[in-house]
């Protein structure tokens, strides 16, 4: 069993095309590590830094099993094998 | 160039008038690889703000698992400016996040200038490509109704 990641399309560059993934980890930090070791660049492109740490960047959303994770712990959040993780771009902009 | 039916641009604009002075958001979704915007959904501005939109993240995720459920695609993403001309901003291309998708841009400045309402003043309506940063403004043709498949 592994976790099963669905990658949305402007990340697909990093997956060959594939629209999911699999990966395996016990926090969500965990299985971006476990991605970026076999799809580099993608670790770039979902967090960014804070002073020593990095956090969940502002416009990428994640959800364990439907669940945003921003409401559950974050890159901190728990996962097991047969969880169902998604990442969505946010849709958002504006005239500012 | 963007293709699409009458009653879909008209939708858009009635949404843009109805939440001006705040941005409003959608999509209109189509099947996957056919470049028909079919179903509009108008989205909620989560943000609730004159000068930025961004979808609510529970919200986003329901609709896109609509869309995959349906084997559909975003053809559309469409929000507008209530103030300034619907060109897109450094922010909406920074956050453009749909390379295949068409980004229509309209602006209810005009008509709200005009006092808003049931005025005629025309509201801008223009369509565009984002990818990797860069800007394409492309052609929109306006049909009585999508061809048939």
């Amino acid at each position: 069993m592994a976790i099963e990641v669905r990658i949305p399309t402007i990340l697909r560059t990093y997956t060959d095309g594939a629209k999911a993934v699999d990966g395996t980890g016990a926090t969500l930090s965990a299985l971006i590590d476990d991605l970026e070791s076999r799809h580099a660049g993608i670790k770039d492109r979902l967090v960014e830094p804070k002073g020593e740490a990095i956090e969940l960047r502002r416009f990428v959303n994640v959800y364990i099993n439907d669940e945003d994770v921003r409401f559950i712990g974050g890159l901190e959040a728990s996962l097991a094998d047969g969880d169902q993780v998604v990442v969505l771009p946010a849709v958002a902009g504006g005239a500012r | 160039m963007l293709t699409i039916d009458q009653a879909t641009v008209d939708a858009i604009i009635a949404h843009a008038k109805r939440d001006h002075p705040d941005e409003a958001c959608g999509i209109v979704a189509g099947p996957e690889g056919s470049d028909r915007p079919e179903r509009l959904i108008e989205m909620v501005n989560a943000a609730g703000s004159p000068t930025f939109y961004e979808f609510d993240s529970t919200e986003l995720l329901a609709l896109y698992k609509q869309m995959w459920a349906n084997d559909e695609e975003p053809v559309v993403v469409y929000h507008s400016h209530t103030a300034t001309e619907a060109y897109p901003s450094v922010t909406d291309i920074g956050l453009a996040s749909e390379p295949g998708a068409h980004y229509v841009l309209v602006s209810t400045r005009d008509w709200a200038e005009a006092g808003g309402g049931n005025n005629q003043a025309p509201v801008e309506f223009r369509s565009y490509r984002i990818i990797d940063g860069e800007v394409t403004e492309e052609e929109v043709v306006v049909v009585p109704r999508l061809a048939s498949v």
